[in-house]
C-alpha cells in the first residue's frame, strides 16, 4: 500500500508542475485545432451560425480562386529561393568567422544585429523606404551604371525585395554554424592537410558531414518559419499584398480571407492545407536526411 | 623571391597550400581577410545607419539626398514631431502600452515555463515522455493553424480590444523556452536533488530554493527573447487591439506608414529609430544570454 501511494504521490506531483503546459496545449492548441478542422468543411462569417458545406471551400480554393494559387506560388519562390540562399550565407559567412582573430567577436555582433531587430514593423519600414524610387538601393544601381528598378511596380522585383530582407537575417543561423563549426576538432583539418587535401575537399569530406545535423536541424526550423512570414509583406505592400500580388505571401492571403473579408471557413481550410503541406515536407526532410546527414556515434563516436 | 623559397621547408610540414604561397600570402591573409569581413559588416550596417542618419534630415529632403549618409545640417525636429505621435496619442503612450504588455507577458511566461521545465526535466511520472513529444510537436506547430478559432474564441469571450488575448496565453508556458531550461538543468547534477530530498526537501522548495538559482541565466535568455517578440509583434496587436489608446509601438508605427507623405518621412523614420533603441540596448548588454541561447537551443531571434 505504501509504495502504491508514494507512486501516486509522484506521478501527482509531476502532472501539478507540468499542467500549465497541459492546460495551454488544450486551451490554445489542441481545441482551437479541431475548432479549425470542423470550420474547414463550413462557412462561416463570425456573426452568423457556421453552415456546412462539405469541401466546398477545398474546391474553390483549388479550382476556382486563382488568387490561392498565385499566393502558394508567390510563396513557394520566398522558401525554396529564400531559405537555401540565406542558409547558404550563413554557413559561408560562419566559416570566414570560425578563425582565430581578435576581432571576430565583433563582427559576429555586427552580423547578427539584423536578425535580432529583424521582426521588428521599424525594420519593414527601413527596407520599403531603401527600395523606393529614389532610395538608396537604385543609388547604389545607378553608381554602377545599371538602371534603377521599379521595385513597387514590379511584381519578381517585389518578391526579390522580400527575399533580400530574409537573406539579410542569416545571423541566428549563423550562430548555430558557428556553434556546430567549434564542435569539429581541428585535428581532423590538420591530418587532412598532411595528405595534401585541398581546401574545397576539406569542406566538401569533413565540414559539411560533420555540420550535416546543424544543417539538418536549421533547414527545418527556417523552412517552417517562413512559410509563416507575415510581418515583413504586411508592412512593406501596406497589407495590400500588391504590387500585382507579387508579395501577397500565403499567410498574408489568409489573413485577409479572414480577418478582411469575414471568411473564417476558408481561412481555417488555407491553414489546414498549409499544415499538412508543412508536415509532409518536414516528414519528407526528416526520411530523406538519413541520406545526408552523417552522425559522429555511428561512424566511429567521440 | 629568395625569402620565399627559403620558407618553404619550414612550412610544409603543417600545410603545402600555405607553404607555397610563402611569406607574401601569409603577409597579406589578415588584411585582405579584415578588408573583406570589414566590408560586408558595412554593407550589412549601411541601411540601419541611412535611416538613423536620415531621422536628422529634414523631411523633404530625405530622398533628395539619399546618396549622402550625413545630413547637411543636423536637426532634431523630426523627434520633436514623430513624439507627437498620430491618431491623437503621443507616441510614448504606445510605448508606455508595448511595456505593460511586455512585463506581464515576460514574467508569466518565464515563470509557467521553468515550472514546467523543472517537471519535465527533474520528476518521473507517468506519460512524461508522452507530453514531453507533445511539447516538442508543438515547437514546430505553424501558427497558422489556430490563428481563426482563437480569434473566434476570444471574441466570444469577449476580450476583443484589450491586451488579454495576447499576454494570457504566456502564462502556460512557451515550448521554446520550456525546451531550453529542460536542457539547462539536465547538466546539473542530481545529487543535489538527492541530498536536499534526504534532508527532507520537498519537490517545490527542492524547485524553489536549489534549481531556480541554478538555471538564473537560461532564465534571463528567455526572459530577454520574451522581451523582443512581445516588443516587435504586430499580428497581437493587430488582431485584438482596435482603439488608438490601447495600440503598441509597432501600431504606432504602422499608422506612421498609413498616413505616409514627403512631410512626415523624418518623423517615421526617427521614431523607427525610437522603437529599435530598447531592443539594441538589451542586446548589446546581454549578448553572452543572447549567443548562448542560439547556439544551444536553435532560438530563433
Amino acid at each position: 500500500m505504501a509504495i502504491r501511494n508514494e507512486s501516486l504521490k509522484t506521478n501527482l506531483t509531476g502532472y501539478a508542475f507540468i499542467s500549465p503546459f497541459i492546460i495551454g496545449f488544450l486551451a490554445f492548441t489542441l481545441i482551437p485545432m479541431f475548432i479549425s478542422l470542423y470550420l474547414s468543411f463550413t462557412s462561416y462569417n463570425l456573426f452568423t451560425s457556421p453552415r456546412w458545406i462539405g469541401l466546398g471551400n477545398f474546391e474553390k480554393m483549388f479550382t476556382n480562386d486563382p488568387k490561392y494559387w498565385n499566393s502558394v506560388r508567390v510563396t513557394i519562390y520566398y522558401v525554396f529561393v529564400g531559405v537555401p540562399l540565406r542558409l547558404a550565407f550563413a554557413l559561408f559567412v560562419a566559416m570566414v568567422l570560425n578563425t582565430a582573430s581578435r576581432m571576430v567577436g565583433t563582427y559576429r555582433t555586427i552580423y547578427y544585429l539584423p536578425s535580432i531587430i529583424g521582426g521588428s514593423v521599424a525594420v519593414s519600414i527601413m527596407w520599403r523606404n531603401i527600395f523606393s524610387e529614389q532610395g538608396i538601393v537604385n543609388h547604389f544601381l545607378m553608381a554602377f551604371g545599371a538602371a534603377p528598378v521599379n521595385w513597387f511596380g514590379n511584381a519578381t522585383a517585389a518578391l526579390g525585395m522580400l527575399i533580400t530582407l530574409s537573406v539579410w537575417q542569416f545571423g541566428s543561423s549563423m550562430l548555430i554554424f558557428l556553434a556546430g563549426l567549434k564542435n569539429i576538432s581541428p585535428e581532423m583539418y590538420e591530418a587532412a592537410s598532411v595528405d595534401g587535401a585541398s581546401p574545397v575537399r576539406k569542406f566538401l569530406n569533413i565540414t559539411l558531414p560533420l555540420l550535416s545535423p546543424v544543417i539538418l536541424f536549421n533547414l527545418i526550423m527556417q523552412t517552417i518559419s517562413a512559410f509563416m512570414t507575415f510581418v515583413p509583406a504586411y508592412v512593406i505592400s501596406k497589407g495590400e499584398g500588391g504590387p500585382l500580388d507579387g508579395t501577397m505571401l500565403y499567410s498574408l492571403y489568409l489573413f485577409r480571407q479572414a480577418f478582411m473579408f469575414n471568411n473564417m471557413g476558408y481561412a481555417a481550410a488555407m491553414a489546414w492545407v498549409m499544415l499538412i503541406f508543412i508536415g509532409i515536407l518536414t516528414f519528407v526532410l526528416f526520411k530523406t536526411s538519413k541520406m545526408w546527414v552523417f552522425y559522429e556515434s555511428e561512424g566511429g563516436g567521440r | 623571391m629568395a625569402e620565399r623559397k627559403a620558407s618553404i621547408p619550414e612550412y610544409n610540414v603543417i600545410s603545402s597550400t600555405r607553404a607555397q604561397k610563402g611569406w607574401f600570402w601569409r603577409k597579406i591573409k589578415w588584411p585582405i581577410y579584415h578588408i573583406f569581413v570589414g566590408l560586408l559588416a558595412v554593407l550589412m550596417m549601411y541601411p540601419i545607419a541611412w535611416m538613423l542618419l536620415s531621422s536628422f534630415k529634414e523631411s523633404r529632403t530625405i530622398f533628395a539626398t539619399a546618396n549622402t549618409l550625413l545630413p547637411a545640417q543636423w536637426m532634431w525636429d523630426n523627434y520633436i514631431t514623430g513624439w507627437k505621435g498620430v491618431g491623437g496619442y503621443s507616441f510614448g503612450h504606445y510605448m508606455w502600452n508595448s511595456l505593460v504588455i511586455v512585463v506581464i507577458s515576460t514574467v508569466g511566461v518565464v515563470l509557467s515555463s521553468a515550472v514546467i521545465a523543472f517537471g519535465f526535466a527533474r520528476l518521473n511520472f507517468k506519460g512524461r515522455n508522452f507530453w514531453f513529444a507533445i511539447m516538442m510537436v508543438t515547437l514546430m506547430l505553424p501558427h497558422d493553424v489556430v490563428l481563426v478559432p482563437q480569434y473566434i474564441i476570444f471574441t466570444k469571450l469577449g476580450w476583443l480590444n484589450s491586451i488579454y488575448p495576447i499576454v494570457v496565453p504566456q502564462f502556460f508556458g512557451a515550448p521554446f523556452f520550456i525546451f531550453l531550461m529542460v536542457q539547462f538543468i539536465r547538466t546539473i547534477p542530481k545529487d543535489l536533488d538527492e541530498a536536499a530530498t534526504i534532508d527532507g526537501c520537498g519537490k517545490f522548495r527542492l524547485f524553489i530554493q536549489i534549481i531556480l538559482p541554478l538555471i538564473k541565466s537560461s532564465l534571463a535568455t528567455a526572459a530577454i527573447f520574451s522581451f523582443y517578440w512581445r516588443w516587435e509583434d504586430l499580428l497581437g496587436p493587430v488582431l485584438y487591439l482596435n482603439s488608438p489608446d490601447k495600440y503598441t509601438v509597432s501600431m504606432g508605427l504602422k499608422m506612421f506608414l498609413d498616413s505616409e507623405s514627403s512631410s512626415n518621412w523624418g518623423a517615421m523614420f526617427a521614431m523607427s529609430i525610437v522603437s529599435l533603441l530598447p531592443v539594441v540596448a538589451i542586446f548589446f548588454a546581454f549578448q553572452r544570454h543572447i549567443v548562448e541561447g542560439i547556439s544551444s537551443s536553435g532560438i530563433k531571434g
